[in-house]
């Protein structure tokens, strides 16, 4: 520092400053560096975890480099003659091969295959819980339904970009995955025989699927999410952060610590944590060991046959649907059997990914909103999203009946039709019972604002009654608990309004309002405990 | 609710919100919810000793130092283990030497790295909350009038509502334009014609044992097991091998002939000995989950079952139809060989299938 210090006292800029100024000269870093060095980020935890996906992107990239430059994306056949034993002369693809190589003939090469795919794996984990944090304190309200949308993709993105990368490998697992792909297409109607021509260059499996898969894997959806991933931080930057109500924290600030330095160093520390612990497992816990499965032959299958778990969803919807085959009077089949599980996969996802503008159409809120529920405060929304994670799960397990049937001994006929019936009732029952638990904590809130906190100190009083010693609450906690707002159900227009003329509301008001009724209705919240309440209770005379 | 009848007398008056300070009661009398503000700033312990905060600097630098020495041990390990060195280690059983090595080296090396930083900026940069404001995001009305009136400035000079010629042949072009990409996405393979309808199949033709690869006699199907054949003269070698093997793989299992109770499954059988596709009916996984006592087959992808002794009918699971049969008998030489090729495509079902 003294030297710099010098320097300067000799009328000359510090190192770093010249070039700092050099390049203001040509791209204008100061105007930039003065909004954004000292900008403020709230901290929680919750918050973590769409950074694990964000480092987790970034070391996808980084080791899937380091793959490129060892694997061979090709179905050419050879002759394996490399130092894993079991497979010696084995015929098999090049790739599969290659993938054999990097495990075994590259020093640090099953280490970065390994790291690879556990860091795909927790990037879609990451991705998913971040969406819900998202979706359960309402972080997707305007103005960040677009950000919720580029999300939403990036989460899609990750999941066929995950397919195509385990595929890649041209082992007996991942080919009967390709395999199920080419059987799903086949069985869109019309133009299903045709699609799956192009995509495999001929009949399955042929040689092209695997370059065509790798360069899809490689550039073409790393190339779009790598654009999302940017696009979806630059809003994040210009929107600035959400954050929870609490006292300090208003709807028109942001209360936090500065980017430089505690962010610098708690993100950027947090990347080499995540980077760390990925390596550990990965060190650790062996996954995707291809060389036990051999390599993909048409006519051939292992037991326990199972896709990454974000794809288990739609793999259960494949092994729940019942087997509707028709022939059409035209002499067409139409093969419902796996076309509808195929239209179901969208329909699923888009569900979740249309529910900002559903919600803002319900509120026809205009504000921004900068400050997150509580889960609790909406209760409608919290039970739906709660419903819809029931749905995704009644899915995986079905995707994965065969092995709950082996853990658990059970029927796997009896699991596919738990599946089959619990797709439709465990949703419904979820959501009321989520319902029920948010409207049960709004009044625990509300007693808790009004009578205070039970203390557990229990007095006799001089008449011999027994009572125990409410406390109450700090204003913090009174303001934390009353500082949400409480929409109103929409009411429809009186049928003759005041000067007679009748008012006709059309039908998509009409079931507006009905929907507005069940969010904010008598039985879609509890009023919050008003200031009028709390003084009367607190001047002694409002006892009941 | 007579817990709370008369509690509030007893509690201590500090608990009161009036009791906290006095701003807070001037704000109690207008709204008892309201925002009390950024709680008070607690100094920390680093904050107010230094010694704390040597010790803080010392446990950062120790993590520092500690990644440092994990990357020279990923070198070491490098270096040292040979690739195909294995070892046991409880719990986790035989494992690489070297990616066992290189990965806890690695994680600790960037793990340190990460824990240093964060309890760096945890400890030694400043605990105190910073608030900011926020800005609407939406524009003020007269930047938004401004931008409309630089809009229609644009398009009234661009006469694109007036010129309406120039308006609709451009649309035309640039709708037209991307159909060449299209167009080139022709040659991305074959029609599809009628290359799902037949196999390789034909009348003749032996059956060879997947396993031994010798032709198929009935003798060597016995009762209660699942034999795997291809036809002869497909080399597991050849160019056309994989897409061959994909629709004609085909299982053999020997069932009483009193069982059978498709009529044309007996027909089409050879002394009890039937042989069906092995590619599932639903998306095509080989079918291969043979159960000898009633002679079930299941699909180990999505669980289709087959009746084998009821012309391969689906009796739980998702596929849309049955196996199709291959009709099989013997030559001279008393080997199996088949009768023709399937009645009916093999595999999943597509639209054209009819």
């Amino acid at each position: 520092m003294s030297t710099k210090t010098e320097t300067q006292s000799r009328g000359k800029a510090p190192a770093g400053e010249r070039v700092a100024d050099w390049a203001d000269g040509r791209l204008g870093i100061y105007g930039g560096a003065k909004k954004n060095l000292r900008k403020v980020f709230p901290d929680h935890w919750s918050f973590l975890l769409g950074e694990i996906a964000l480092y987790s992107f970034i070391i996808i990239l980084l080791t899937g480099v380091y793959l490129t430059l060892f694997f061979k994306p090709s179905m050419a056949e050879v002759h394996y003659h490399g130092s894993y034993v079991p497979m010696q002369g084995v015929l098999m693809s090049e790739a599969y091969a290659s993938t054999l190589d990097i495990s075994f003939d590259v020093r640090g090469g099953l280490l970065m295959r390994q790291i690879h795919h556990w860091a795909a794996l927790i990037f879609l984990v990451a991705m998913f819980v971040h969406m819900m944090r998202v979706f359960f304190t309402g972080a997707f309200r305007k103005p960040r339904e677009l950000n919720w949308l580029f999300g939403f993709l990036l989460l899609v993105l990750g999941m066929f970009t995950g397919l195509t990368g385990y595929s890649l490998p041209d082992d007996l697992l991942s080919g009967t995955g390709i395999r199920f792909m080419e059987g799903a297409i086949l069985a869109v109607p019309l133009v299903g025989t045709y699609m799956a021509m192009f995509l495999f260059g001929g009949e399955f499996p042929g040689t092209d699927i695997i370059p065509r898969f790798f360069a899809i894997h490689v550039l073409l959806l790393p190339g779009i999410m790598l654009g999302l991933v940017v696009a979806h931080l630059i809003l994040v930057f210009y929107h600035k952060h959400t954050q929870y109500p609490g006292p300090g924290r208003t709807n028109n600030n942001v209360v936090g610590y500065p980017l430089m330095p505690i962010y610098m160093a708690k993100a950027g520390g947090f990347f080499f944590l995540v980077f760390g612990v990925i390596s550990m497992i990965s060190a650790t816990f062996t996954i995707n060991a291809v060389w036990v499965l051999g390599p993909y032959r048409p006519d051939k299958i292992s037991t326990n046959a199972q896709p990454d778990w974000y794809m288990g969803f739609s793999e259960g919807l494949i092994r729940a649907m019942p087997a509707w085959e028709w022939v059409i009077p035209t002499g067409h089949t139409i093969n419902f059997g796996v076309f509808i599980p195929l239209m179901l996969l969208p329909a699923v996802l888009g569900a979740i990914a249309v529910y900002p503008f559903f919600e803002s159409w319900v509120t026809k809120d205009q504000r921004e909103h900068h400050l997150l529920d509580r889960p609790r405060n909406v209760p409608t929304r919290t039970a739906f999203g709660a419903a819809w994670i029931s749905v995704y799960f009644v899915l995986l397990v079905g995707g994965g009946n065969d092995l709950w049937a082996i853990f658990f001994d059970l029927s796997i006929n009896t699991i596919t039709w738990f599946v089959r019936i619990g797709f439709f009732v465990v949703p419904v029952v979820v959501f009321m019972i989520t319902r029920r638990i948010c409207l049960g904590l709004q009044r625990r809130d509300r007693d808790k604002v009004l009578h205070g906190r039970e203390t557990g100190i229990i007095k006799r009083l001089p008449h011999g009654e027994f009572v125990e010693v409410h406390e109450p609450l700090p204003p913090e906690q009174l303001h934390l608990l009353t500082q949400h707002h409480q929409y109103e159900a929409a009411e429809l227009p009186p049928a003759v309004d005041k000067n007679g003329v009748e008012s006709r509301p059309g039908i998509i008001e009409k079931v507006r309002v009905r929907i507005s009724r069940g969010y904010f209705g008598d039985h879609g919240q509890v009023p919050k405990a008003t200031p009028e309440e709390y003084k009367e209770i607190m001047s002694g005379h409002g006892h009941h | 609710m007579s817990s709370q009848t008369g509690s509030h007398k007893d509690v201590s008056e500090k608990h009161l919100p009036s009791a906290q300070d006095s701003t807070a009661v001037a704000e109690v009398d207008e709204n008892p919810f309201a925002d009390p503000g950024i709680p008070h700033h607690e100094p920390r312990v680093q904050d107010i000793d230094e010694r704390a905060a040597k010790r803080s600097e010392r446990t950062v630098a120790m993590f520092f130092i500690v990644s440092m020495l994990a990357t020279i041990a990923f070198i070491a390990s490098f270096v040292a283990f040979p690739v195909d060195k294995i070892f046991y280690l409880f719990p986790l059983g035989h494992i690489s030497a070297l990616n066992f090595s290189l990965g806890l080296s690695l994680g600790i090396a960037l793990f340190c790295i990460g824990a240093g930083a964060v309890h760096w900026s945890r400890t030694l940069m400043s605990g105190e909350e910073h608030v900011q404001e926020r800005h609407p995001i939406a524009a003020s009305p007269e930047t938004k009038a401004a931008a409309i009136e630089e809009f229609s400035q644009g398009a009234a000079d661009s006469g694109l509502g007036r010129r309406k010629l120039i308006r609709n042949t451009m649309i035309g072009a640039l709708a037209l334009v991307p159909l060449s990409g299209v167009v080139l996405l022709r040659d991305l393979g074959p029609l599809p014609e009628d290359k799902l309808r037949r196999t390789m199949w034909k009348k003749g033709l032996r059956l060879i044992n997947q396993n031994t690869g010798e032709p198929l006699r009935p003798e060597d199907i016995t009762v209660g097991s699942l034999v795997f054949a291809k036809p002869d003269g497909l080399e597991d070698d050849s160019h056309e091998f994989m897409h061959e093997i994909a629709k004609a793989a085909l299982m053999l299992v020997r069932l009483e002939p009193k069982d059978i109770k498709d009529k044309q499954e007996l027909d089409w059988s050879h002394e009890g000995i039937v042989a069906y596709s092995k590619i599932c009916t639903h998306v095509g996984c080989p079918v291969s989950l043979y159960e000898q006592q009633t002679h079930h087959v299941l699909c180990p992808c999505h669980q289709s079952t087959f009746d084998l002794t009821d012309g391969a009918r689906v009796i739980f699971g998702p596929a849309g139809h049955p196996l199709p049969q291959l009709n099989i008998n013997v030559n001279n030489d008393g080997e199996l060989v088949a009768e023709g090729d399937f009645a009916e495509p093999v595999g999943p079902s597509f639209w054209e299938r009819g």
